[in-house]
């Protein structure tokens, strides 16, 4: 049994300066802060342009106290082999790669360079921070962006097709681990994250991230709206440990409640879902039954 | 000692002498056999190094911008469309100010589809801030490689070592190899100014701003036009560095040649030749040929095309009455990019003496048409009478 961490054993060293530049109420700079304690400090980091980029701050300032690579758009993760192949060459075997890429960086322009290191098995952590949309650039529609969302580039009819699932994309690698999180649950991110710093190859984070701006709420709900996307089942928090599949944290225990929040909850306290009908929301409400009516099963 | 290898291998055998720790290369024809030939050393062990088969050109060289940030010796190498694809990374390759070091191995580009040589490709990336090496024989290839470590390393500025797809990469000629004492007395280990570490830790390529901004301990820093500046002034300066190779190389391995140019039958010609790769040793049998006929002509090879040796080659040409650019290239819209170039040259360094020579431009080999000399000779013998036309003429075209 793995001892669960709590906020008072979490460590106090911060590798996140305070006074970032990110926007009031932004899940990132929650998961970036949490996410870098856990990953400690002999880490270097690799980050292509995205929300991250500028939360970390304009030259000659930055607010990460850790090694970072800024490269291009669709090159993190083979930027991550690059570092990593530049380490082994001076034998250092302790120092951990770690890439944090948003939704567009991950499943779109940078989901040929992930692949690639991922079916090469390359030994380093790779942090998709899904905020759902291009939402540095003013929030459009990214693969990841769900089903019925208004984006700037979807504007009057919401986004038409379903989410893209990275994680499964990414568990098809046959990886030796990969993960969905959310800021809103940043303990269980914190303790994947130390969970699987011993396993081999590329081990992949999703990460669920709540958008003040980009999914139109008042920045002070923005855990309370995290918290309701797993409460409802609709966003679903879990591990893939080599090949074995398992709900984590607080959407394991939605298995023994048996009982979900209601959809359209969730889908109430941001604009971007204003769209949405009855009927849409009713469809939603049966595929996420649905799915859970199969974790029940396995879990019996 | 002296072998007898294709191009390819020449370059291979350069960068194995090198040291390279860091190799990451996609497959694209004609520069597959340099990158299995690393990927043979590697798995042997002749060579201690990571060879990283990646997914496509454009991480290829995301694995070595990363390597080389890290305190790696790099290398990768393509050719035509893998060199387009890199080309957002050839840009970022420079600008963070990277001594990486690259063969292109000259192919044409699509479309449509061609996979013989010409020199579009590398043509293209002339304006992306790297240094351009161009071969014309296998001992140029693997010398190119060494000498470009060097110099890389000693200015932070990547480099392209470029040579003739097939008439170079695929074709066997002797050359010397030198041993490995030789080399590590030119090449000394990489020492990078800074290394990405956890003990040391910092944020490379972050965001510019149009203005300097103060740093933590108030000091004005450099901003994004401070940064492309230096690099524009340290490529400039790099033909200092380039002199200094040669003359450095010389002394250790005994082969001395011009860093820039490389002339053959020149002192007393009326016309020169003047072109980048293999073609320019093709020119010297024309050359021979029309020397017979007593028309004094010679041919000039440019060996740095990135900077641009604009004063070595205006004081070269000095007094010629007439310059033949031929071109695997062109610049569309208006005329092979090296004929613009060696123009300005020469409008700047000797506009106003009256000894500005008459210049004709030929575009030949496009897509691998084959050149034959006795095309080449001839045109080179309309072109010694002056000026044929304003507009490039291409060399075999068939229309």
């Amino acid at each position: 049994m793995q001892v669960k961490t709590t906020i008072l054993s979490l460590p106090t060293e911060e590798f996140v300066h305070p006074g970032t530049r990110s926007c009031t109420g932004c899940g990132l700079a929650i998961a970036y802060r949490v996410g870098l304690k856990a990953l400690g400090k002999d880490t270097i980091l690799v980050v292509p342009p995205s929300c991250l980029t500028v939360l970390q701050g304009l030259f000659p300032v930055a607010s990460t106290k850790l090694p970072c690579l800024n490269v291009t758009f669709a090159s993190t993760a083979a930027a991550a082999t690059g570092i990593l192949a530049s380490l082994k060459t001076k034998g250092n075997d302790h120092t951990a790669v770690a890439a944090w890429a948003g939704d567009g960086g991950t499943g779109d322009i940078g989901l040929q360079a992930l692949s690639g290191a991922a079916e090469r098995g390359d030994n380093f952590i790779y942090f998709c921070y899904d905020n759902e949309g291009y939402m540095n650039t003013g929030a459009q529609r990214s693969g990841t962006t769900p089903i019925g969302a208004i984006t700037a580039n979807t504007p009057f009819k919401g986004k038409l097709q379903q989410k893209k699932d990275v994680p499964a994309i990414m568990a098809a690698h046959k990886l030796s681990y990969v993960a969905a999180c959310s800021a809103a649950y940043p303990l269980d991110l914190y303790d994947k994250i130390r969970n699987c710093l011993h396993l081999p190859g590329t081990k992949y984070f999703h990460i669920h991230i709540p958008c003040p701006p980009g999914w139109g709420y008042d920045p002070r709900y923005g855990i309370k709206i995290g918290r309701l996307a797993v409460e409802t089942g609709y966003y679903d928090l879990y591990e893939i440990v080599n090949g074995e599949f398992k709900l984590t944290a607080a959407s394991e225990k939605l298995i023994e409640k048996r009982k979900l929040v209601p959809v359209h909850e969730y889908f109430r306290t941001q604009s971007r879902f204003r769209l949405l009908t009855d009927t849409q929301i009713a469809e939603i409400q049966r595929q996420i039954d649905e799915k859970w009516k199969g974790y029940y099963k396995q879990e019996e | 000692m002296h072998i007898i290898e294709n191009g390819n291998t020449a370059a291979a055998l350069g960068v194995k002498l090198c040291r390279a720790s860091v190799i990451a290369a996609y497959p694209i024809t004609p520069q597959t056999p340099l990158t299995e030939k690393l990927s043979e050393y590697v798995e042997r062990g002749d060579m201690k190094a990571e060879y990283i088969p990646v997914e496509s050109e454009h991480s290829a060289l995301a694995v070595c911008i990363a390597a080389s940030s890290a305190g790696a010796r790099v290398f990768t190498a393509t050719s035509a469309n893998g060199l387009l694809y890199m080309h957002e990374q050839v840009q970022w390759a420079s600008g963070a100010r990277l001594p990486i070091v690259m063969c292109v191995v000259n192919r044409a580009v699509g479309a449509p589809w061609n996979i013989w040589n010409d020199q579009q490709d590398s043509i293209s990336q002339r304006d992306t801030g790297w240094i351009q090496i161009y071969c014309a024989d296998h001992q140029q290839i693997i010398d190119a490689v060494i000498k470009a470590y060097w110099i890389a390393e000693k200015v932070s500025i990547p480099i392209m070592v470029c040579y003739d797809g097939y008439i170079l990469s695929h074709t066997f000629m002797p050359f010397d190899l030198p041993d490995q004492k030789t080399v590590d007395a030119f090449l000394p280990p990489f020492k990078p100014d800074y290394a990405l570490r956890p003990e040391e830790p910092a944020n490379l390529n972050t965001v510019t701003l149009p203005d300097v901004r103060l740093d933590v301990r108030g000091e004005l820093a450099h901003s994004y036009m401070e940064i492309r500046y230096l690099l524009q002034e340290e490529l400039r300066t790099t033909l200092d560095v380039a002199a200094d190779a040669e003359k450095r190389f010389a002394e250790i391995f005994g082969r001395q040649s011009d860093p820039f140019i490389e002339s053959y039958r020149c002192d007393d010609a009326d016309c020169v030749a003047l072109g980048l790769g293999s073609l320019t040793y093709q020119l010297r049998v024309s050359v021979d040929a029309l020397r017979k006929e007593g028309i004094k002509v010679g041919v000039m090879g440019l060996r740095f095309y990135r900077p641009f040796p604009d004063e070595a080659i205006a004081g070269a040409l000095k007094g010629k009455k007439s310059v033949v650019v031929f071109e695997k290239a062109i610049s569309y819209g208006y005329e092979g990019a090296l004929t613009s170039d060696l123009k300005s040259a020469l409008y700047e360094h000797l506009a106003g003496t009256g000894t500005l020579p008459s210049i004709q431009n030929f575009i030949a080999g496009i897509g691998g048409r084959d050149i034959r000399t006795e095309d080449l000779t001839q045109m080179f013998r309309t072109a010694t009478q002056g000026r044929v036309s304003k507009e490039p003429l291409w060399i075999g075209l068939k229309l």
